[in-house]
């Protein structure tokens, strides 16, 4: 059974050397055909009216931000919908079979073999008790393909093939012996065992760094060429898409909103939906000005009628709010769902191109850091590090996870005390913890933190959060306390609409707006942002990122701006320091750093570091 | 956005059918306890017929010929004020340690918490029998002190390791680099957070409670030997278990409805709790 489908498969790719660029039903490995999910029990769509063709050999990326009905799609294919939800109708064909209409038996038999999944965090999905080898093997053996001999080898030519030790020593291990890319790259092998037809792999390189997920990235890539496995490729990363997809998805609101080839999507897209996306991504050539898209996806249940991003869209009409826009052609194979895709004309990705920040303009400096050295407990993990940050600037620290840039914009924030060296702060120099500093000290330096779902207290409402760095500091107070949190919640794009109520109702975008208006509370000098838009949807990252901009050009805010995106560093920062295990490789003004790089070390995130344009 | 967030939570808690069902037995139990001793047919100590007949109103009478409805509606008070006043101190003074070992950490969280093993590994019922058989005439306070006493270690327990996921948490590593002082971040920040746990806990500790009390009670440790009290009705009336089981079962029965009501009272508050993060 095994050989024959290699042979299968080796016939079409001797026919078809190329990936096929033409949708066709008829060797569609796998083809989706008006697919509904929806809220067990009440009429409430999670998607709607899917429609996709799956090829052999092809990747076709599902892009879409949280909320938008991805995941759905992605399990479906599996006859799969989580709890609480369900496949109302639709057809799932994988050859003749329609997989949402067999029995669980036969879906049983057929996930993993056929269709095989990869999830998110493959760490999660690995049995942390059972060893890798008889891991792999596992669903070999459920399925009873082979001998125990041929399964040995089955794994170890599977683990070669995604570039992983095959010898005894490694297949002995557990999971928790590996990195997060093997991790990844042994799901991927397992996924790919069994020769299914098609993969779905959902979102599997979050998490990962850039350098690792270049490798699980190409591996994926070329295993989907070789064995003809059409893939759909799940992710919330356009950058990512554009580097893996020949053809690409976009999903808002449970709908795919425009489907087409990939260098359609990104040099012409016709959406405005797929246009406000690619306008908010960063890019690692250029500047740009990156701008969000306002208002918040709508929740299943609380989408609009018509077209379901109307209310949101710049150039939404009056009948855009009535009428459910159909699929219109655009190109070939490229269709949207825009009643306007005639109307609003062309779009140039260079539009947000902004100029560099100047390398040679004068420094003010207001924070100077020397020699630091931080410890957690005996152990050292920053050594020697030195930057300075000057008024109304922004200093990126870049690093993968382990380099330290945490670390250290801890330590400037006083949140980790256990550092020697020296952090001056317009001369003075400052204590190591905050409890140590001066009122004026901590007033004037403020944080922010990665996951906004976790440094806003649950219990608190806005208001009392927005307002307590203002007593605390005697900025304002009463009733001038509360037109204040007003005015910074306006900043912040948010209105004293929320003043009220706890963050629990806010979205996670909304929230680190939250989180932000409580910084400039303190009316601080220096901002640290903590990786402050990973855990956000490019586009609330694109509206975050214009408010800083927006700030440090009206207030004169410095900001230490710590991230692992590159991209992003070269739209907001006008220096860079990268940072490699604990010490610093490279630093120097963005333009020269990005353009010029003159360590290795540097190249090689660049040339990992997924981007468009 | 629809909603005030006042009425939503009232929502929330009426649709927690546990917690509902569970708060009207255990409001049952209350009032009977609270208004028993005026709706009482009978003096508590009046000797209505012969021990264990059935004269007297339908439960038949006692050991000494007292009416038994009399003194299971007499009887509850005492208890249930005992029990609560006892979890309450148990519950203050278990959240008070944990919630500062947790906080302070470091060498000083663990001589406390090894201190706080000592004291769960001594038995509650032994500690409680050796003070008061020192003592020559209980008092009522003494129950409250020693049974708070033997739930502060169980609860400090639970306290801290809820206390340990929440002050890793950046919304307090925030409000430190703020300059917040210790006792504002540890009242306002860290024990809003922990409500939910420790409402659910106090719940069970209330059950223990009264199962304590009434152990104290049966094993003849009351506060007023010759009065009623429901744990002390079991002890006095199980010789005539086989003649007329009402003496012993009657309090039996008023002590399981009231366990059961604090205990679904306590599951619901879990239950809603875990809702209520997702929401």
């Amino acid at each position: 059974m095994t050989s024959d489908h290699i042979a299968e498969h080796d016939e079409t790719s001797v026919q078809n050397g190329e990936p096929a660029q033409q949708p066709d039903g008829e060797r569609a490995a796998c083809t989706v055909e008006d697919l509904r999910v929806g809220l067990s029990g009440r009429d409430i769509d999670v998607v709607d009216d899917i429609d996709l063709i799956l090829e052999p050999g092809e990747v076709v990326g599902l892009v879409g931000e949280s909320g938008s009905g991805k995941t759905t799609v992605g399990t479906a294919l599996l006859g799969y919908a989580r709890v609480g939800a369900l496949i109302e109708h639709g057809r799932v064909l994988l050859g003749k079979r329609d997989v949402l209409s067999l029995d669980w038996k036969e879906v049983r038999q057929l996930r993993g073999q056929e269709i095989a999944y990869v999830p998110q965090d493959p760490a999660s999905a690995l049995n942390p008790s059972i060893r890798i080898g008889p891991q792999i093997v596992e669903l070999l053996e459920l399925r009873d393909i082979g001998t125990a001999e041929e399964r040995d080898e089955r794994a170890r030519a599977g683990l070669a093939e995604v570039g992983l030790p095959n010898d005894d020593e490694f297949l002995r291990r557990y999971p928790h012996q590996l990195s997060g890319g093997q991790v990844q790259r042994v799901a991927l092998a397992m996924a790919f065992l069994p020769r299914p037809k098609v993969l779905v792999l959902d979102e599997p390189t979050t998490g990962l760094d850039v350098t690792t997920q270049g490798m699980v990235l190409d591996t994926m890539g070329q295993l989907c060429r070789s064995h003809q496995v059409a893939a759909l490729y799940v992710t919330h990363d356009l950058a990512v898409i554009a580097n893996i997809a020949d053809r690409v998805a976009v999903m808002y609101a449970g709908r795919v909103i425009e489907l087409g080839p990939r260098d359609q999507i990104f040099d012409s897209p016709a959406h405005p939906y797929t246009r406000a996306l690619l306008d908010a991504i960063p890019h690692l050539k250029q500047a740009r000005a990156l701008s969000g898209i306002p208002g918040r996806t709508p929740a299943p249940g609380r989408r609009p009628t018509g077209c379901r991003f109307h209310d949101r869209c710049a150039y939404a009409e009056d009948r855009c709010a009535e009428t459910e826009p159909g699929q219109y052609e655009v190109g070939p194979d490229h269709v949207a769902r825009c009643l306007r895709v005639d109307e609003i004309g062309s779009w140039d990705i260079n539009i947000g191109t902004v100029p560099d920040t100047d390398p040679d303009k004068s420094r003010d400096v207001i924070l100077s850091v020397r020699d630091l050295d931080i410890f957690y407990g005996r152990k050292q993990v920053v050594y020697d590090v030195c930057f300075d940050l000057a008024r109304s600037e922004c200093v990126a620290l870049v690093g993968e996870s382990g380099s330290g840039k945490t670390t250290i914009s801890r330590c400037v924030g006083g949140l980790h005390r256990s550092w020697t060296g020296t952090i001056d702060f317009e001369g003075r120099e400052l204590a190591s913890g905050a409890r140590q500093r001066t009122a004026e000290d901590r007033k004037r330096i403020q944080y922010i933190f990665q996951n906004p779902y976790l440094s806003l207290n649950p219990r608190m409402t806005i208001e009392q959060i927005v307002k307590r760095p203002m007593k605390l500091f005697g900025v304002a107070k009463g009733q001038q306390a509360t037109d204040r949190a007003v005015e910074l919640l306006e900043q912040v794009a948010l209105g004293p609409g929320v003043l009220k109520l706890q963050t629990n109702r806010l979205s996670g975008g909304e929230r680190q707006r939250v989180a932000i208006a409580r910084a400039l509370a303190a009316e601080p000098d220096i901002l640290v942002c903590d990786e402050i838009t990973s855990a956000l949807d490019v586009s609330v990252q694109g509206a975050i990122v214009s408010l800083l901009e927006e700030l440090r050009k009206s207030r004169g805010i410095s900001m230490l701006f710590v991230t692992h995106n590159l991209a992003l560093v070269r739209s907001i920062a006008a220096r860079v320091q990268i940072l490699q295990a604990g010490r610093l490789v490279e630093s120097g003004s963005v333009v020269d750093v990005m353009d010029r790089p003159t360590e290795d070390y540097t190249r090689q995130l660049l040339e990992n570091s997924p981007s468009i344009g | 956005m629809s909603a005030i967030p006042t009425t939503s939570t009232l929502r929330r808690v009426t649709h927690q059918r546990r917690l509902v069902a569970g708060a009207i037995i255990t409001s049952l139990v209350v009032l009977l306890a609270v208004v028993g001793p005026w709706i009482a047919p009978y003096g508590e100590h009046e000797i209505v017929g012969k021990p264990f007949t059935h004269s007297g109103s339908f439960l038949g009478t006692d050991y000494l010929g007292q009416d038994v409805w009399t003194r299971v509606l007499a009887g509850g008070r005492s208890i249930l004020i005992i029990s609560l006043l006892a979890t309450a101190l148990g519950m203050v003074g278990g959240i008070l340690i944990g919630l500062i070992a947790a906080y302070v950490g470091g060498w000083f969280d663990e001589v406390l918490m090894r201190l706080n093993d000592v004291a769960l590994a001594f038995p509650q019922i032994l500690l409680a029998l050796l003070v008061l058989s020192a003592v020559e005439q209980p008092e009522w306070w003494m129950i409250v002190l020693l049974v708070g006493a033997s739930h502060a270690p169980r609860v400090a327990r639970l306290a801290r390791g809820v206390a340990l996921g929440l002050v890793s948490r950046d919304f307090v590593a925030s409000a430190e680099a703020l300059g917040e002082s210790r006792i504002r971040i540890v009242l306002t920040e860290v024990l809003p957070n922990m409500s939910a746990p420790l409402l659910a806990e106090a719940g069970l500790r209330l059950t223990y409670s009264i199962g304590m009390v009434a152990a104290l009670g049966f094993l003849g440790f009351s506060t007023d030997p010759g009065g009623a009290d429901w744990g002390l009705m079991i002890n006095e009336n199980r010789l005539g278990l086989l003649v007329l089981p009402w003496g012993v079962l009657a309090p039996v029965i008023v002590i399981g409805i009231f366990t059961i009501g604090t205990n679904l009272m306590a599951d619901g508050i879990t239950q809603l709790a875990e809702k209520g993060e997702d929401a």
